[in-house]
């Protein structure tokens, strides 16, 4: 915000975590050895759908080396999942008692001296199946004649989310033109570049500490503390660095359950870390979906309308999926103002590996299907894309209808920004097109389903005689810098330097519970909470400078680049150092401490507020190959007050390549429920030769629900692109690509299908 | 097989180490010496993470055996600084915010370190595919390309 002076916020900060990690200092749960430790190994089914009748584990327990193994028998059996508060939503055992639902899922683990020795052991279990019948497809498993994979679930509809307003029947009939089409949106894989792993220790004292690569130590904690029967209080989730997890580690691992689940008949250590090939075929996936997409729209370009249906592929268990199909619906309406918008989600078990969140929420695949419609739509009535989403666009003070209450909203300054730039590309080359596409995203989620009885986030800041200041966050740094954005916000609030401040997160013995990372939720939730704290402790400060100083007290204190001082006249002062010495000398020697939380109140039903933008894409195809070459990807984007600038550049590029990724690269082939690429060689990210510019116009606006003015900003710009490089392939080539991710051979197939067309014309 | 002696300098210093002939470099690394700076990310030699320097060139040490680094010099992240001063390439990274979870940081380091010490004014896309066989999954590369380019063009001295 250029109308605010910030000291800290939106300057260049260096990542608090950064010598750390570019020194190799940095230790993750990958790394972590304990004095006797063992090694885990899981045993994985390779049937689609089978019931267990029986594991035979004598072989492998007699190998030498080997110290236990364990199966579903050895555990309590509860069937968990993320969503707590729903009984039916957990539907999963980590090790299955009766049956197995997908190719992957584990069955048996073992706990060895040597991870060699485990290895070895896995061949030595014999496992005897009964194959059942099994359906990888929702529209086959929805229908009545297919297997049941879980029983008592009809159709196998695992959940299903029905989101309306308005008259729809009524808008629609206002519409001049309506068009329908079908789409088919794949799965991604995470692909974190640290895959699962845990360490567990259990201690005869009975209580467990848990290594755990996480994105909520708290979650872990809970799920852990549930399945095992423990108190959540006698757990410890320890979750000092973690390599990346993209809304794919908030839920409970076979590597944090097993390893507890032997360290606990053990007493001793034992770590369990996935191969990339388990990562790839047994930690969830991207929900894959199918869109069915009606619009009605007038011949000026108003929105009158929309109906989607939409079945995704949930895979064999919930997990975070019951969330995705909501926020699928909810962000294919954005970021426009509909008269009437209904939206039936199903999700459907199939015998698959389940499907999750992952970065963008089932956004991407809500926006692949409404943004190129849109384009499809102003193409087939002669309207101008950019003008018609300035229309329909979101603006400040809108409210979705029992949705969401909208108060900052610079989408149409991103609208103008990229026409603009848009225009200064002037005529391309052949074969080469622009695509657009806007959208917005939360800024965390409004929603409890975990039924957290604490508050979503917390933060206490204390302050020592130097005045340096321990911040403690449950929030969990995963990579994206959260704990740098916390400590700018805290040297920010206190009017102290980024290096006074040492941010403790990750590890529930010592931080505040926390929902952790997901739904774009921490600068916002966890940011608010600790400006609290920091407010909290200034406070405490600057009553005591009143005394000191002998001023009116109808005078402004505050501190700032710790200079302690009257805000009307900040020659008169004090220094804060000397402050803090002499208000703990007054106080007693009390500590100076500073608490602060944010639980969300009358704020809809989604989140506190939204980000939004629009982006283009620059893509070049190569007609005889059907290959793509991206030449540049630039956005225009309302993040609210930018805090952490190096941060915020970074979580940009870093969503516009996993986002391109999805777009064109990634693909999740399976063939009977077993996936066809699980590993790097076949498995295609984007590589540095691939990535273009992706460049940033930053959209000043200011987010009165927002720390300092802040929301969401990383997580959202996974939601533009693909729909953006479709818009640009229609634009270069005249072809509709309904299908993700948009392959050579898509390209090639829709090419040809465009000729013929033409042909019979 | 029976196991050997290897012996081999790690960041300078001379180590001895008794091993199966099969063990890997990166194993090595890691598990017998402890130093987990080195990352590992795949088992196909696909990712990258676990890059380090055998006499200067970049090398994925899950792609080698041990023993083939017999007298040879291996650098490895936690030898790029000297005597608590960060390299220009580590500096620029903390500069340019080349990194987020850090995962990928060690080797793309080392892979970044090797081609700085040949490369003469090189051009983007030079340096685009001297880190193509590292794999980051967060930062889109774009930071680590400017922050390798600044050392490049000299802006970074060493300390
Ligand atoms: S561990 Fe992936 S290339 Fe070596
Ligand atoms: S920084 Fe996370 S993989 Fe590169």
């Amino acid at each position: 915000m250029s109308h605010a002076k910030y000291n800290v916020i939106n300057t260049h900060v260096h990542n608090i975590d950064g010598v750390a990690k570019v020194t190799g200092r940095a230790t993750y749960t990958f790394d972590v050895k304990l004095p006797g430790m063992l090694y885990g190994k899981i045993l994985r089914s390779p049937h689609a759908h089978a019931k267990i009748k029986n594991i035979d584990t004598s072989a492998a327990m007699a190998l030498p080396g080997v110290k236990i193994v364990v199966t579903g028998k050895d555990t309590l059996g509860v069937k968990q999942g993320i969503w707590r508060r729903y009984e039916e939503l957990c539907d999963e055992q980590v090790l299955p008692l009766e049956k197995v639902r997908y190719i992957g899922e584990p069955v048996a683990a073992v706990a060895a001296i040597t991870e060699e020795i485990a290895e070895a052991a896995l061949d030595l279990i014999e496992v005897d199946y009964e194959v059942l019948p099994a359906v990888y497809e929702p529209l086959e498993a929805i229908k009545k004649e297919a297997p049941t994979i879980h029983e008592g679930v009809e159709r196998n509809v695992n959940v299903t989310r029905h989101i309306e307003w308005g008259d729809v029947d009524e808008a629609f009939e206002e519409a001049d033109y309506i068009r329908e089409d079908w789409f088919k949106c794949s799965g991604q894989a995470h692909m974190c570049m640290e895959t699962r792993a845990a360490v567990s220790s259990f201690t005869p004292d009975g209580k467990l500490t848990c290594w755990a690569s996480t994105q909520s130590a708290y979650y872990t904690q809970g799920l852990l503390a549930g399945v095992l029967g423990l108190r959540e209080g006698d757990v410890r989730v320890l979750a000092p660095y973690v390599g990346g997890g993209f809304g794919g580690k908030f839920e409970l691992d076979a590597a944090m359950f097993t390893s507890a689940v032997m360290s606990m008949k053990l007493f001793k250590p034992v770590k369990v870390c996935f191969t990339r090939e388990e990562d790839f075929i047994a930690s969830k996936r991207r929900t894959p979906m199918f869109y069915y997409v009606r619009t009605g729209i007038k011949k000026d370009g108003t929105f009158c309308a929309r109906e989607s249906r939409m079945f995704s592929n949930g895979g064999a268990y919930t997990g975070m999926g019951a969330t995705a199909l909501y926020l699928s619906g909810f962000f294919h309406s954005f970021p426009y103002k509909w008269r009437g918008y209904r939206y039936d989600g199903y999700r459907v078990y199939t015998n698959t590996l389940p499907s999750t969140s992952m970065r963008g929420f089932g956004a991407p695949q809500a926006m692949f299907c409404s943004e190129q419609q849109i384009d499809w739509i102003c193409a087939d009535l002669g309207l101008d894309p950019f003008e018609v989403r300035r229309k329909n666009g979101h603006t400040e003070g809108y409210e979705v209808p029992g949705q969401a209450f909208i108060q900052s909203c610079g989408l149409e300054q991103c609208i103008n920004e990229i026409e603009k730039w848009v225009k200064s590309k002037g005529k391309l080359p052949a074969n080469r097109g622009i695509g657009i596409s806007s959208c917005g995203f939360m800024s965390g989620g409004i929603f409890n389903w975990f039924d957290s009885p604490y508050s979503f986030s917390s933060a206490v800041v204390t302050i020592n005689v130097d005045g340096t200041v321990e911040l403690h966050v449950g929030c969990q740094d995963i990579g994206q810098g959260s704990n740098t954005t916390m400590a700018i916000i805290a040297a920010e609030t206190l009017g102290v330097k980024v290096e006074d401040i040492r941010v403790h997160s990750g590890d529930t013995a010592h931080c505040p519970a926390d929902l952790g990372a997901w739904g774009s939720r921490q600068t916002l939730m966890a940011g608010n909470a600790v400006k609290m704290a920091c407010e909290d402790a200034k406070k405490q400060l600057l009553e005591f400078a009143y005394a000191e100083m002998g001023i009116n007290i109808v005078y402004d204190l505050d501190i700032k680049d710790r200079w302690a001082h009257i805000v009307a006249r900040p020659e008169r002062g004090l220094p804060y150092v000397d402050l803090v010495k002499k208000a703990l000398r007054a106080k007693d020697g009390q500590r100076i401490m500073g608490r602060g939380y944010y639980t969300p109140h009358r704020k809809g039903m989604i989140s506190p507020a939204y980000s939004y933008m629009m982006q283009a894409v620059d893509a070049e195809i190569d007609p005889e190959t059907g290959k793509i070459k991206i030449h540049e990807v630039m956005t225009a984007h309302d993040c609210g007050q930018p805090i952490n600038q190096l941060g915020l550049i970074g979580q940009l590029e870093g969503a516009a390549s996993m986002a391109l990724g999805y777009a064109y690269l990634e693909d999740m082939p399976m063939e009977d429920g077993k996936l066809m690429n699980p590993n790097l060689v076949d498995y295609k990210v984007i590589k540095a030769p691939e990535m273009p510019e992706a460049g940033i116009i930053e959209i000043d606006t200011f987010e009165p629900e927002g720390p300092y003015g802040a929301k969401e900003a990383g997580e959202g710009l996974t939601n533009p692109t693909a729909a953006a490089l479709g818009n640009a392939i229609y634009n270069a080539m005249g072809i509709q690509m309904k299908e993700l991710p948009i392959t050579p051979e898509r390209v090639l197939k829709a090419l040809r299908e465009k000729k013929e067309q033409e042909a019979q014309k | 097989m029976e196991k050997q002696v290897l012996r081999f300098k790690v960041n300078g210093d001379e180590y001895e180490v008794f091993i199966h002939p099969k063990t890997l470099l990166v194993e090595v690394i890691r598990d017998h010496l402890g130093l987990t700076g080195t990352k590992r990310g795949c088992e196909t030699v696909s990712c990258g993470a676990c890059t380090v320097n055998i006499n200067g060139a970049s090398v994925k040490s899950c792609s080698v055996l041990a023993v083939q680094c017999e007298g040879l010099e291996v650098t490895t992240v936690e030898g790029l600084e000297k005597d608590g001063k960060l390299s220009p390439i580590q500096r620029s990274f903390l500069d340019h915010g080349s990194f987020q979870c850090g995962f990928c940081t060690p080797g793309m380091l080392m892979s970044a370190t090797a081609f700085i010490s040949e490369a003469k004014n090189p051009t983007k896309d030079q340096i685009k595919e001297s880190i193509e066989g590292n794999i980051c999954r967060c930062t889109g590369y774009n930071s680590i390309v400017r922050a390798i380019e600044a050392v490049t063009a000299g802006k970074y001295k060493e300390e």
